[in-house]
């Protein structure tokens, strides 16, 4: 477990969880280092969801803590908020906006300058730009999923959570994400990946994870190919 | 300070610019208030009881009841595609946020009750344009209150399973000063008479805003942050 001597860009120690009396995260440990991308994957109910909404600071857990670029994600610390990106189920997209409103206003709670040019770059980058005036609840679902990921990615984070980034993009939206993502690697920023379609992720992470029942029982760099992890996935989670 | 104030404003304009476009929590509060008054119209006995004895408390338990529809939108639509979670996620002090849906809140109900004021006169008689600015006054004042009070009882209920029931029950109870405050300063208005009458109730209204304005925006993280 390395001490915070500011080289991780997120760390997380003894995470645990409890909803009610079901303990959901047993004792967690997380690092990113710089340029690192995390793929986390795992049965249902393993807790992948409970663990990011608690490293993105939106879920406090219930012991444990969680530091980013050093410092504690604490209730009144609103700065370390501003080097997370993070992508979940919902788009987080207000449905009597224009995706460039929704964009925009983002941009003004980053406090981005010039936001709606930022809004704008982030919607080309997405390839929406031809859409900008559209509301989301028209949207299909793979066109809202760019959407989301566009928002997620406006404030150019240098720590991204994304819970299954690849469901419902069409092939080249996927390879433009996928390029994205890596672009974001290269220049310093560290991606946790949550994904039950492992293969999607595989050439984009350096390390794998196996949660099942709250506790890691894989963490290891990403080595080999998919076809060489894949059967020893049952016998990780139990099946 | 000043970044705080921006982001509290941009909080505000996104609120009100989602409004604008559905019109969905505004129109419905401003026909329930005219329903209201059609009730109220109808319902009373004009030989027993005179419009101006009538009229203030009328005119309260209408803004009261409109209020409370517009306030259950504040954070119904942040539960949408948990845009709520984009907010929290973001780096904004918790208390710009609480100010942004004060500041949107306070525009949906003052819009409510400027419309609602005409009918009101049109359907009880009522001539308020010799008190127009001491009724203003009066509104503003009790407004900011129990609406910094729903802002936040708001952003409690929308987390349970019946948030459009929650906000009455656990709002009503701490609409009741601002309110006694609002008929009792506006009945004296319509009789015409003397400031000196009003002031005590006008001295309750404006403690009342300041104590729970400060409490609610400082109270505000704990109820959204889980």
């Amino acid at each position: 477990m390395p001490s915070h001597d500011g080289s991780s860009l997120l760390e997380a120690r003894g995470l645990y969880h409890r909803f009610g009396r079901a303990r959901v995260l047993h004792g967690l440990d997380l690092t990113l280092a710089p340029g690192e991308a995390l793929a986390v994957t795992g049965p249902n109910g393993a807790g992948k969801t409970t663990l990011l909404r608690i490293l993105a600071g939106l879920m406090r857990p219930s012991a444990g803590e969680v530091r980013v670029m050093g410092r504690p994600l604490a209730r009144g610390d609103h700065q370390a908020r501003r080097d997370i990106g993070l992508l979940t189920h919902q788009s987080l997209l207000y449905d009597d906006l224009t995706l460039l409103e929704n964009l925009t206003f983002a941009a003004r709670l980053y406090q981005l300058d010039r936001p709606g040019e930022a809004a704008r770059a982030a919607l080309e980058r997405a390839g929406l730009w031809e859409r900008a005036d559209e509301l989301p609840r028209r949207l299909s679902r793979g066109l809202l999923q760019r959407a989301a990921i566009a928002r997620a990615l406006l404030h150019t984070p240098k720590v991204l959570l994304l819970d299954e980034p690849f469901t419902a993009l069409d092939a080249p939206a996927a390879a433009r994400l996928r390029s994205e993502l890596q672009s974001g690697l290269a220049q310093g920023s560290g991606l946790v990946l949550v994904t039950h379609h492992l293969a999607e992720a595989w050439a984009l992470a350096s390390r794998v994870a196996v949660l099942v029942g709250g506790r890691w029982v894989v963490d290891e760099p990403r080595t080999g190919s998919i076809e060489a992890f894949l059967p020893r996935y049952p016998g990780l989670i139990g099946a | 300070m000043l970044s705080a104030l921006r982001l509290a404003l941009a909080i505000a304009a996104k609120d009100i610019r989602a409004e604008l476009r559905s019109k969905t929590a505004l129109l419905s509060a401003l026909v329930f208030a005219a329903l209201v008054l059609v009730v109220f119209n109808f319902a009373r006995d004009p030989t027993i009881l005179s419009p101006a004895d009538l009229a203030p408390s009328v005119l309260w338990v209408t803004f009261a009841l409109a209020a409370m529809l517009a306030l259950n939108r504040a954070f119904t639509i942040e539960r949408e595609n948990a845009a709520l979670d984009g907010l929290l996620l973001a780096p904004v002090p918790r208390e710009a946020l609480f100010l942004g849906k004060l500041v949107a809140n306070l525009a949906f109900v003052g819009t409510v009750e400027l419309v609602t004021l005409p009918l009101f006169t049109l359907f009880f008689g009522v001539s308020l344009w010799e008190v127009l600015p001491g009724i203003i006054a009066v509104t503003a004042l009790a407004t900011i209150g129990f609406v910094a009070v729903g802002t936040i009882f708001s952003a409690m209920a929308v987390r349970t399973r019946f948030a459009e029931l929650m906000l009455p029950v656990l709002l009503l109870p701490f609409m009741v000063p601002p309110l006694i405050g609002a008929v009792q300063v506006t009945s004296r208005l319509l009789a015409g008479r003397p400031l000196s009458e009003m002031l005590g109730w006008l001295r309750l209204l404006a403690l009342y805003d300041i104590v729970f304005v400060t409490l609610c925006t400082l109270a505000f993280a704990a109820v959204v942050d889980e």
